[in-house]
Order: C-alpha cells, then structure tokens, then sequence
C-alpha cells in the first residue's frame, strides 16, 4: 500500500468530517442568520438527537431503527427548540449577549438533565448491521483504500438535509417569507407578515436539524451528556469561517475545514493538525473578516 | 469544550468554598475515633469514575469499624470532593489535613490531582494513598502509590503481546502525560526487543474524530495496537474502527484505561474481544474477591461493576489499618515505616505487601472482554512484580530517594 491510497482516504475522510460539521452546524447558521442569535445551547440539541436515538432504538430495534430515529429526534428537538424559543429567545430579541448567557445556561441545564435521566457515563448507540462494513478496493492505483459505509451514509444525510434545506429556501412560500424578513424584517412586518412566527419556525428548524445530526453522529461517537461539547467548538469555527449566518458559507466552510485538517493529518499527529487549522482560520479571518462568504441582504439565499 | 473546561471548575470550586464554610464542623476530637480524609471527585468529568473508588473505600471503612476498628478506635471518614479539578484537590487536601484533623488521606486519580497534592503531603508531613495505575517516575516518601507502576502493566502487556507472536504495535493515545510517557517505555521496549514502532499518534483528551488515525493504521498494518486513550474518546475510538471494518476479532486492541466499568459504559459488544492489562480483574478466583464483590454488590448494587482501582482504594484502607496496629501509632511518619515493612496481605486480587519504595508488590494480568463486559484472565505473571518507578531503560540512574 503506497502513498495514494492513504492520500485518496484522507480526501474522503476530510469530506466525512465536513459532513459531520456542516449538519452540527446548519442550524447554527439557520438562526444567526436571521435572528442574530447565538444558541450557546446548539451543541445540547445534538445531544438530545443522540438520546433520542437511543430512546427510538430501544422501541424500534433492528436494522430500520436508525432510520426511524431520524424524524424522531427532529421533531423532538424542533420541539424543544420552540419551548426555548418562547420562553426565552423572544424575550431577549436584540439583546445578544444576554441571549449568549441564558442560552449558555440552557446547555448546563439540559446537560444536568442528561446526567440525571440517563447516568453519567452515556447511552449505547450502534450502528446498524447494514452500516457496519467498509468498501475496500481490491486493485489498482488505490488498492487498499477503505470507505465506511457509515461515512457514506452519513454524507448521503448531510448533501439530503442542504438539498431539502435549499429547496425549502428557494422555491416554497416559507421560504420567500424567510427571505423577506431577513431582508428587512421592518418591511416584512409592515407587509402583513407575521414575523414572530417565521422567526419561531425557522429556530425550530434549525434544532431539528440539530436533533437529527445528532442522531448520525451518534454512529460515530459517544452519546453522553457531555457530547455536544465535543462538536459545538467546530461548528462555531465553521460559521465564523464560513461568513456568520450564511447557509452556502457553512457548507464551503466545513468542507475547508474537513479537507485541511484530513490533509494536513497525512503528515502531523491530530493536536498538532488542530493548532494548525486554528492558525489557518485565524489567518483567514484576518485577510477576509467577513467569512468565505460575505453577509449582505440576501442571507439565507442558499 | 476549552471554554466549558475553564469555566466550570470555577463555578463549582466558588459553590463548594461557599458550602463548606457555611457547614465545616467543629473540630471534634472524641476520644474513641479516628479520621481519616477521602478525597475523591463527586462532581465533574471524573466523576464516574472517582465515585465509585470512594464507595469502596468506605466500604473498608465500615467494614473495619463493624469489627471493632482500629487500636480500639472506630474510623470516621471525612469526604472531600475534588471536583475534578486539581486545584481543588490540592486546597482539599490542606484543609483535610491542616483543618480536619485527618491522620491520612485517601484519594487522587488523575496525574495531575497527584502532582497537585504531592506538595501538600510533603509540607504537612502527612501520608497520601494513591490507587490508580499511572505512568511511574515520581517517588514521594508522603504518598503510597498501590496502583501499578508502568513495569507492572505496560510492560507485563508487552510481554504477553511478545510471547504471543506479535511483532509490529502501533500506540494510540490521548494527548496528556500518562499516554506519552507509558508511550516513551513502550517504545524503548519494543526497540530493545527488536521489533517495530509501526506509528504513535495522539487525539486531544475528549477527541471523537479519530478518521486519519486510523486512515494511518490502515497503511501501517500493525499486529497489535497499544491504546492509552482515556475516556469518551474510547467510544469514538472503537466505533470508527468498527466502521472502518477493523473489529477487535481482525486488530486486536490492548487498551490500558478500560475496565469493567467503562466496558459497561461503552456498550460490551462495541469492545468484545479487545484485552486490557490491569492488576485486578472482577472475575478473578479466590475467596478474598469473592467476598470482596459480594460485600460491594450488596451496598452499591447487584450488577455494580467492580474495577481495579477500586480495590486498590479498599486494600489501601486495609493497609492502613495492619500499618497502624504494627506500629501502634497513627503519626504518618511511623505509619509509613511500618507499611513498607508489613508482610504480604492476602487481598482480592491476590497476595500484595509494600516495597520498600512505597509501591505495591502485585500480579499483572491480562484479560480478554467477553460480551457482558467481564474479563476473562488469559495471561498473568511468573509471581509478583517488584515495583519500578524509574524505568531503566528510559530514567537510567535515576532512584527513589527513600530506598
């Protein structure tokens, strides 16, 4: 087994880590880009999608469990992000440090919650047997490289969920009424659109969409309390990068992150790979402030 | 993660200050009892697995007291929570010792609540029971370290995975100083043995992407991996390996942070097949252990897991205990004279005395996962091992100063 087929894996692994990072991070995106809310309790909502898994597996055992636990957990963790939403989000609406705080009190919260219900030491989720084996290639320039159908799948769910996302964007009418008030929600309001609702729908949205990473994620990590933790950091960096609030910026953004951190794996261990790519968003923030994508009107025009 | 890191111990440490001034008792001597400090993390990241050492050191206390305590003394254990954090650990070790009123201590798991405590023993001329496997170079004449030295768990596993055949070993591990430096041993080891490093990487503690370290062991081809992570990366870990079509049945895996307890925690079947190497086992033979698990089980629960520094943390008390009825006393000083030079105990897992270097004489053994999360025993040593905390090979020279 030579260089390439190490090379080859590492592009498709930088492919699957953007994948894990584009879904943990969507939602994210989706609510600071027309609320200017950072949900410092997102990474929670991936959480939730976990246990939520478990919970669907231990009614739904067997091979089609997984799948039913995706709209499980989307429809669970859409509905809890509506109980955030009213209860709190809408309150502080234009205060966004006080919303960073009461968000980031919701995550210790649903965290202690976690801990309280399920234990400490986290919940047995596994993939399914038709996930559970690997692609090899038999011959060739590439002999030896292994692709795991896990990853595969999860890639399949990430290009499912932004195609849906896009086309709910651009060509239906919650869309057009989601553009309209992320364009100027003054005018969107005096036009006879009821904004709190478009503002309430598309939070919910983006938990949801939190709720179901978290499922597939879950087939690649642990799902404890304090999982969401883990993947809260990156999808910050993603968003940061990829230009705040900004659908297509997140997605390219995740996918440099992916394919530099992969690539630069070939040759460094994983905590230097890390410091590396924290220089390298540093740098890039420094030349282009504004993301890989720059905010104007248009900002969820995906 | 970083940012939850720093602010929580923090939060916490201010909340347990506030608790603690407002309840600390008053410093009552009663003629009949003695106390002695547990200190152990009750909340935070280590928690899961601090607690239950806690639970069995006081179930050698109780045990103790119910047969009449010690020179005629019943023990009253004073719990501290360490949080998880080793600054507190240290601050709840003077307050023990300083304040409480406590002829010793109990407590400590991670290295760096170690080093944190180490110089508070030392000031205060008190004595620390460490329980925990760590990775040796340190020899402190106030701590007694029964966990096991890295030549009495790395190396035996080294042995086994040699006389098994195995010729190539890649090391994974997390990104802190007991991985690198059990890693430095592993390395010199296999050197001097002539056989192959076929790679060592490191993921940050916590880490779950473990996609190009195993993208590496797919190129290496190693027999064997040796894994020093700690904690949820072990999901992850086994997990992505799975996926990737690597189960323990095609590359073994011989990890040294994994019992019975974490096995449970992760699911059994995730890591059935893959061996660890400790020095106590919950399915061990012998009348010792039987009684110990039946006690546990029936305080803490029927399917209660027990691990090896739990009874590390119970044969410790133990120790303590015939320590203190051969010199008579419970000054610290003469204590740790008297518990190097007890004879050998007969504990749970198996005959163990103190060396002269305050580490315990005990059995490595090696044990295979089944699919209900117990161990079972396929190897252990000729014998005991004399404990090393300075391996020759990579600490030439250097010796503990109270041997």
């Amino acid at each position: 087994m030579g260089e390439w087929p190490l090379i080859a894996g590492q592009v498709f692994n930088g492919f699957s880590v953007a994948s894990l990072y584009v879904l943990a991070a969507l939602g994210l995106a989706l609510s600071f880009g027309l609320m200017r809310v950072i949900n410092m309790a997102h990474g929670e909502m991936l959480m939730l999608g976990g246990y939520l898994a478990y919970l669907t597996l231990q009614v739904v055992p067997g091979p089609l469990g997984i799948l039913a636990a995706m709209p499980v957990a989307f429809l669970g963790a859409a509905a809890v992000g509506a109980v955030l939403e009213t209860t709190l989000i809408k309150r502080l609406s234009a205060r966004p440090l006080d919303t960073l705080l009461a968000t980031w009190g919701v995550s210790l919260i649903l965290q202690q919650a976690a801990r309280n219900i399920f234990g400490a030491i986290g919940v047995d989720v596994r993939a399914p047997q038709w996930l559970n084996h690997a692609y090899t290639v038999q011959s060739g320039l590439l002999e030896g490289l292994t692709i795991p159908a896990t990853r595969l799948f999860i890639l399949a769910v990430a290009f499912a969920v932004m195609g849906a996302l896009s086309l709910l964007l651009a060509r239906t009418r919650i869309g057009l009424l989601v553009r309209a008030v992320n364009q100027d929600r003054g005018m969107a309001a005096a036009a006879g659109i009821n904004v709190r609702a478009v503002d309430l729908s598309v939070f919910c949205l983006g938990t949801g969409i939190a709720g179901l990473a978290g499922v597939v994620l879950a087939l690649l990590g642990p799902v404890t309390p304090n999982v969401g933790q883990s993947y809260v950091v990156p999808a910050f960096l993603v968003v940061v990068l990829g230009g705040l609030g900004s659908l297509k910026g997140t997605a390219i953004a995740s996918l440099i992150v992916g394919l530099f951190s992969a690539l630069v794996q070939i040759l460094v261990d994983v905590s230097l790979a890390q410091v590396l790519l924290l220089l390298f968003v540093i740098g890039f923030i420094q030349f282009r402030p504004q993301g890989v994508v720059a905010v104007r009107s248009r900002v969820l025009d995906a | 993660m970083v940012m939850r890191g720093m602010y929580k111990p923090a939060g916490l440490a201010a909340l347990l200050l506030a608790a603690t001034s407002l309840s600390a008792p008053a410093p009552a001597w009663a003629a009949d009892t003695v106390k002695v400090g547990v200190l152990q993390s009750l909340t935070g990241t280590m928690a899961i697995s601090e607690v239950t050492v806690k639970n069995a050191e006081i179930l050698a206390i109780e045990e103790i007291n119910a047969g009449g305590g010690v020179l005629g003394k019943k023990i009253e254990p004073v719990v501290e929570d360490g949080a998880s954090d080793p600054a507190i650990f240290a601050q709840k070790a003077t307050k023990l010792v300083q304040d409480g009123g406590v002829v010793t201590v109990f407590g400590g798991w991670t290295s760096a609540s170690r080093k944190a405590m180490l110089p508070v023993f030392q000031k205060l001329k008190s004595l620390l029971w460490y329980s925990v496997q760590f990775e040796g170079n340190e020899c402190s004449p106030n701590i007694m370290y029964s966990g096991a030295q890295p030549n009495q768990q790395i190396l035996p596993a080294l042995q086994w995975a040699v006389e098994k055949g195995y010729k190539s070993y890649f090391l994974i591990g997390s990104d802190y100083v007991f991985p690198r430096t059990a890693n430095l041993i592993l390395k010199k080891h296999i050197d001097a043995d002539k056989l192959k490093v076929a790679g060592e990487e490191y993921v940050p503690l916590g880490g779950t992407d473990f996609s190009a370290v195993i993208a590496k062991v797919q190129a290496a081809k190693p027999d064997i991996i040796f894994s020093t992570l700690n904690g949820d990366s072990n999901v992850s870990f086994f997990k992505q390996m799975a996926a990737a079509g690597l189960p323990s049945a095609k590359l073994p895996v011989m990890s040294f942070s994994i019992g019975e307890q974490e096995a449970v925690a992760m699911g059994p079947s995730l890591v059935e097949g893959s061996y660890a190497a400790w020095n106590y086992f919950q399915s061990l033979d012998g009348a010792a252990n039987k009684k110990f698990v039946a006690a546990y089980q029936a305080k803490f629960g029927a399917g209660a897991a027990v691990t090896d520094p739990m009874v590390h943390g119970y044969v410790d008390v133990y120790a303590w205990k015939a320590a203190v009825e051969k010199t008579g006393s419970f000054d610290p000083e003469k204590v740790r004279a008297a518990a190097v030079a007890l004879d050998y105990l007969d504990t749970a897992m198996g005959k163990v005395k103190f060396a002269a270097n305050q580490s315990l004489v005990q059995t490595g053994y090696i044990g295979q996962l089944d699919p209900t999360g117990q161990f079972k025993i396929i190897w252990q040593s000729k014998g005991t091992i004399d404990p090393d905390p300075y391996d020759p090979l990579v600490f030439p020279g250097k010796k503990c100063p109270a041997s």
